[in-house]
């Protein structure tokens, strides 16, 4: 068990977001989170990695528990995200923004990477090859140098995957990786997906709409349903599900 | 050569110099803005300060380098406790908000440094003085300044250093990931309030050189923080977001401003050398908004 999350509550003064949400992430396995609009699936990948302090349950990640995580120590503990609406860094190159990625794993101090001695040289050499194979793995060799803000949407995206796959995550957390694609774009995200999670060995928890993709790529799925969960299990045992099938299309009074 | 050319080249060259002093100031804004999108009023208040601790820290007969280093020192740890005090609270509001935060920040450090060091103008001197070069004016006659030109080294030296860092280490990188997106920032793992700490360090950094070069210009008094008002036209020509828009900026402020003087002023009575770097920086924002080498905004709708 990679990930397991405990009773955890969130609410926005009045508005419950999320009530006494519990599920647990194995290793290696893409577990999909679904449900419709306002369900709490983005409030739940952000109490993951700390953008939202849960009021309570636990979080528990790779045997250590925590009450509430705060975004920095997140990412030094390896959880890597992508966000619902891109948020990259537009006026930067694309190897820029992959390289920011690896902030954590950088080491040189202020002083040596202002006089820009040998060993901050070294070390930026050193990233910079980490950086370039996951270039050549997304396939955006030829957008390299470009300004990420004027790219298409599709691909920002891809750059977005990019720069969380450059901090070597433990557990990649992806809010909606193929909102706005077209067929074509889809289907290239979803197998830079599975090849993250078969070549690296990442952990997936990732938030989706369609619901095709859905059962197609993830081994498990829980559905959140007014910030509580409805069903949890596999892609065919959740789409028979009364409860869900209720939630999606709605029951007659 | 004719005198009349000679004149002109002096004009003209020293228009540029003082363009690279007024480069000097836009500099510490550029600095601030690119890593927190916050315009910092305090600038003008920081090379003052700067400039009269250095000069109070000389005439209480302290070495030079020593005064320098403890100076430097003194700029570093208000960057840090700025950081602290006055942007940490405020993360994650609106820039209008930092914006008035940091004209609050001004006031408070000139009445801090005029609180400490006393109100009284001093001169400065760096022990390079302001007199034209020898062998180009017996040569050529033509009478540019020794200490413009040091001022323009110092200046060249200090943004190419900063553009290095900037584009080529991951603080720079991470500063300029700041300054994009704060929540993006923080989702790979960069730390604001350490880069924001950094970033004002060096800010008081430039404004402690900046400080020192106008010091000797014009001595160390309270004027001193009016240059930043110059520097307000170099960064609506340079951009925001660009250091060497901020040289080139400072370039043609200067240049222009000089030989407007010269050769129009007269027909007006004089005098627009005060106010004619503000008429080009309006003439600039209206054929492009965004700066020289400001990063061009476009809306998806």
């Amino acid at each position: 068990m990679i990930l397991s999350v405990e009773n955890v509550s969130l609410a926005f003064g009045g508005v419950k977001a999320l009530s006494e949400v519990s599920f647990e992430v194995k290793e290696h396995e893409i577990r999909a989170i679904i449900g419709p609009n306002g369900a709490g699936k983005s409030s739940m990948l952000n109490v993951l990695n700390g953008v939202y302090q849960p009021q309570q349950g636990k979080i528990r990640f790779k045997d250590e528990e925590f009450e509430r995580m705060d975004p920095h120590e997140a990412a030094s503990l390896g959880i890597a995200r992508t966000f619902q609406n891109i948020a990259l860094f537009k006026g930067m190159t694309v190897l820029d923004n992959l390289m920011t990625g690896r902030n954590l794993r950088m080491r040189c101090n202020f002083l040596q990477q202002a006089l820009w001695l040998g060993p901050a040289k070294r070390e930026e050499l050193q990233h910079r090859r980490a950086v370039e194979q996951i270039i050549d793995f997304l396939e955006i060799q030829h957008i390299r140098k470009t300004p990420v803000g004027r790219l298409p949407y599709g691909l920002q995206k891809r750059v977005e995957l990019g720069r969380a796959l450059a901090a070597e995550p433990k557990l990649l957390l992806l809010d909606e990786p193929m909102a706005g694609m077209n067929l074509e774009e889809k289907q290239d995200m979803c197998r830079f997906v599975l090849d993250v999670n078969d070549q690296y060995g990442t952990t997936i928890v990732l938030i989706e709409h369609d619901m095709g993709v859905v059962m197609d790529i993830s081994d498990r799925v829980v559905v959140l349903d007014y910030g509580r969960k409805i069903a949890d299990g596999t892609p065919e045992a959740v789409r028979n599900d009364q409860k869900v099938i209720d939630a999606y299309l709605g029951v007659a009074h | 050569m004719p005198i009349e050319v000679i004149f002109f080249i002096e004009v003209l060259v020293g228009g540029l110099l003082a363009g690279v002093m007024y480069s000097l100031v836009a500099l510490g804004f550029v600095l601030i803005y690119k890593a927190s999108g916050v315009f910092n009023f305090a600038q003008g208040a920081m090379v003052f300060f700067a400039a009269l601790t250095f000069v109070s820290l000389l005439e209480m007969q302290w070495n030079f380098w020593l005064a320098l280093l403890v100076t430097l020192a003194v700029m570093v740890v208000l960057g840090l406790v700025t950081e602290r005090v006055v942007l940490r609270p405020l993360t994650n509001q609106p820039p209008i908000t930092l914006f008035m935060a940091t004209i609050g920040l001004a006031f408070v450090l000139e009445g801090l440094s005029q609180l400490i060091w006393g109100s009284q103008p001093h001169g400065l001197d760096l022990g390079i003085a302001d007199v034209p070069i020898e062998w180009l004016s017996q040569r050529w006659n033509v009478n540019i300044s020794q200490f413009d030109i040091f001022a323009a080294c110092i200046a060249g030296l200090l943004v190419a250093v900063l553009a290095v860092f900037f584009q080529k280490t991951r603080i720079g990188r991470a500063l300029r990931a700041v300054a994009d997106d704060h929540q993006a920032a923080l989702a790979v793992g960069i730390p604001l309030q350490h880069i924001w700490a950094i970033v004002w360090a060096v800010a008081g950094f430039v404004a402690l050189v900046a400080g020192l070069i106008w010091g000797v210009r014009n001595g160390v008094q309270f004027a001193l923080t009016f240059v930043a008002l110059k520097a307000l036209p170099v960064l609506l020509i340079g951009g925001f977001e660009s250091i060497p828009g901020a040289i080139i900026g400072g370039l043609i402020i200067g240049a222009t401003e000089k030989v407007a003087e010269v050769y129009f002023g007269p027909m007006v009575g004089g005098g627009i050398e005060s106010w004619f770097a503000y008429v080009v920086a309006l003439l600039f924002l209206l054929v492009r908004p965004e700066g020289l080498f400001g990063e061009k905004h476009i809306d998806r709708v």
